[in-house]
């Protein structure tokens, strides 16, 4: 169990960290999330006793990190750091051994506890392999592999990873949170700093967004990864969805399109219509959807992403209120795509369109719209004239 | 495991170490064989012995040796090849240890101005001690005349290394890129200080250049009991720090958080390794190279475990500079030990450098 109780860290002039306080029991992965330079690094720094906060307490185990003998920390809080020197010739196994250092004193030989701990983390990391092999031999994923191994031997109720998959294949990106996710099942405290938010959401119990040194939300994945906070913490637009087959929040970072005056409708369900809208949103242009059928994945898409959708119970006649209510969308909207063929509800929507555009192969109501491909769909739907042009303006 | 390897290793470089002594005290203008060495050195063994009217040395051997020889053997040559030993061992210890302390493969004993401090203090010996001892007058220039050059070097060595610590300290944390840079800086204004000195040296000029140059021509037993405890017990306590030297290679941060208090360590690695080197060249001046090269062969033989590397290394340095001292005593004229070394150690440094092994440490 880990706690830090108000925390500010200076270094040098600037505040890295200001006032936070968060807790992580027994049993629990959380995940740091948050920019570049918002502070994830540095927390984990003070959990484990490199940085002194100057401000507010880290307690391990209900101990204060900075009264305790870099021995004692050593023994209760393990670090898996961004990147380790291991530019000499060690063997893999040597290098796994120096995790019993806060265990060994300084004279005594390797004792039966000491060989386990580093067989048993060698196992578990999948690094066994190359046990006998020199660490300079390793490739860079390897020898992070290595270094969690090390961490692994130190057998403490706590571990701290920093960017733990950052040079990870995927296959060991899975494996290396997986092994996180079922060494905090075995109680013990594991906090890790990621930048791939989907696989924090998927593998942690719970995140921390972390932005300029504060921390501007807890909880669960799904409570904390929503698009106006990451709006605030990354400065990046982006739809939040979940993931069909893990069932847990995917983040998709958007384009960084000037925000456009555009506004589009887009009618029909299914991939295409959801990937359409993923498109306008992409090139700056506000998107309405609707009428769809509550679960298709167009609505989905469209609930992260567009600035209104319409939905009806599936399987079922459309209520007069919901069509109504997607014909004034369609009537505000400067353009209606049309990205699936449509049902008769829809059709009335597509009547209120001022212009209608129809994707590439989709059949129309009466053949007025003008047919685009997926990929000329940005450029058309943004394609009249512009409102503020230098000519109007003399 | 590395405990026998260790073991093994030191017992074989041990032995290395008694034959290069023998042969090297066979070789000299005086011909006297290996048998006659053994006879000498066994002779001199002494064991204590409790009788009747207390206890008394007891020589176990009395072989039939000529007292020429005896003398030529026990005050000659031996004092001269252990001295050599002893430093040659102090300088390699140092030398593993800096380099491990940097994690850099350039780093040797002087790196933080040790050599230089010892030259600064050695020089304004012999350049002004003259004044010094008819000053203080009496009985105190025959104590000065014996002491007072190694007890000089050995003083400006350590004051130097201190001073460079100081510099480069700061808030109770010791970066070692500033360690470096802090002592690159003091050598060089040092350097300026022996160049002045050197200059209004006078008749001491070619006595100074001597000992700057680095040798063992006036060994002796005293100088040998001086500095052998000195090494002895750094080295006990280097060794004892092993472990902690083979973590501090993964890293500062790492080794602070697998339980090492980083910069106490730092601080008994810095002095201890300073101190030994300040032991070696207060009696035998600035030998170049041995602290750089031969703990490089040796990692490359046995490994970078400071817990095999320390004592193989130490005993390496000690091999090899009885045997460049042997060659430097051997030539028509005697060379100060410091032009073998040197000479030998830059090709060979050179070589290392081609082959690409100094990148891998």
């Amino acid at each position: 169990m880990i706690s830090l109780d108000t925390v500010g860290v200076e270094l040098g002039e600037t505040t890295v960290l200001d006032g936070v306080s968060l807790s992580v029991d027994d049993g629990q992965f959380l995940a740091l999330v948050g920019p570049n330079g918002a502070g994830k690094t540095t927390l984990l720094r003070t959990c484990n006793g490199l940085l002194s906060p100057s401000r507010g307490t880290v307690t391990v185990d209900g101990r204060n990190v900075s009264e305790l003998s870099a021995r004692e920390v050593g023994r209760l809080v393990a670090t898996v750091p961004q990147e380790t020197s291991l530019a000499f010739d060690f063997e893999v196994s040597e290098v796994v051994a120096m995790g019993r250092t806060p265990h060994r004193s300084r004279f005594s030989t390797a004792s039966e506890a000491d060989r386990a701990a580093v067989e048993s983390a060698l196992d578990r990391t999948d690094t066994a392999q190359f046990a006998d092999r020199s660490v300079s031999a390793l490739s860079g994923g390897e020898r992070q592999r290595v270094v969690f191994a090390r961490a692994l031997a130190q057998e403490t109720p706590v571990l701290l990873l920093d960017e733990p998959t950052a040079s990870l294949d995927i296959n060991h990106q899975v494996r290396t949170l997986s092994l996180a996710r079922d060494l905090a099942a075995e109680g013990k405290t594991v906090v890790a700093a990621i930048h791939d938010l989907d696989l924090a959401a998927r593998f942690c119990d719970s995140v921390a967004l972390l932005s300029d040194g504060e921390i501007l939300a807890s909880g669960r994945p799904e409570e904390v990864l929503d698009a106006e906070r990451l709006e605030t913490a990354f400065g990046v637009r982006s739809a939040v969805g979940t993931n069909p087959i893990t069932g847990t929040p995917t983040v998709t970072p958007l384009s960084d399109a000037p925000p456009g005056d555009r506004h589009v409708h887009v009618l029909g369900g299914g991939q295409r219509a959801a990937r359409t809208i993923g498109r306008l949103v992409d090139a700056g242009i506000e998107v309405t959807a609707g009428v769809l059928p509550e679960g298709d994945a167009a609505a989905s898409t469209a609930r992260s992403v567009a600035s209104d959708l319409v939905t009806a119970p599936p399987f079922g006649p459309v209520p007069e209120d919901r069509i109504r209510a997607a014909s004034s969308l369609a009537e505000r909207a400067d353009a209606t795509v049309i990205a699936a063929p449509l049902d008769d509800a829809n059709a009335t929507v597509a009547t209120a369109s001022a212009r209608l555009l129809a994707l590439e192969g989709v059949e129309t109501p009466n053949g007025r719209a003008e047919v685009v491909t997926e990929t000329e769909l940005g450029a058309a739907a943004g394609a009249t004239p512009p409102t503020h042009s230098p000519t109007k303006r003399s | 495991m590395v405990f026998r390897r260790a073991l093994a290793w030191s017992a074989g470089l041990a032995l290395l170490f008694v034959a290069v002594v023998l042969v090297s005290a066979t070789l000299g203008y005086a011909d006297i064989t290996p048998l006659s060495v053994a006879y000498v050195v066994l002779n001199a063994v002494a064991v204590p012995t409790v009788d009747t009217s207390g206890m008394a040395w007891v020589h176990p051997f009395e072989f039939a040796v000529p007292a020429t020889t005896t003398t030529i053997v026990r005050e000659i040559r031996l004092p001269r090849i252990v001295l050599g030993g002893v430093v040659g061992f102090a300088l390699a210890l140092a030398g593993t240890v800096m380099q491990g302390f940097f994690r850099n493969p350039m780093a040797d004993p002087s790196i933080i101005g040790v050599s230089t401090g010892a030259a600064v203090g050695a020089v304004a010996y012999i350049v002004f001690g003259a004044a010094l001892t008819s000053a203080i007058g009496g009985i105190v220039p025959q104590i000065v005349a014996g002491w007072g050059l190694p007890a000089f070097a050995f003083v400006g060595s350590v004051v130097t290394a201190f001073g460079v610590y100081l510099i480069a300290s700061e808030g109770g944390r010791t970066p070692v890129a500033t360690l470096l840079l802090a002592g690159v800086a003091i050598q060089t204004f040092l350097g300026a200080v022996i160049s002045y000195m050197l200059l209004h040296a006078g008749d001491g000029l070619e006595g100074a250049v001597h000992w700057l140059m680095g040798h063992l021509q006036y060994s002796s037993w005293w100088r040998v009991r001086v500095a052998l405890p000195v090494v002895a017990v750094f080295f006990v306590l280097l060794l004892a720090y092993a472990r902690d030297l083979n973590v501090l290679l993964l890293g500062e941060d790492d080794a602070r958080t697998l339980g090492i208090e980083v910069e106490r360590t730092k601080r008994v690695l810095l002095a201890a390794s300073s101190i030994v080197t300040a032991a070696a060249v207060a009696v035998s001046g600035v030998i170049g190279f041995v602290g750089l090269i031969v703990p490089h062969a040796m990692r490359l033989v046995v490994g970078p475990d400071h817990r095999i590397l320390l004592p193989t290394s130490a005993l390496a340095g000690a091999v090899f500079l009885v045997a460049t001292d042997t060659v430097a005593r051997m030539g028509p004229a005697e060379m100060p030990v410091g032009i073998i070394t040197a000479a030998l150690g830059a090709p060979f440094f050179l070589y290392l450098l081609t082959k690409r092994e100094v990148h891998a440490l």
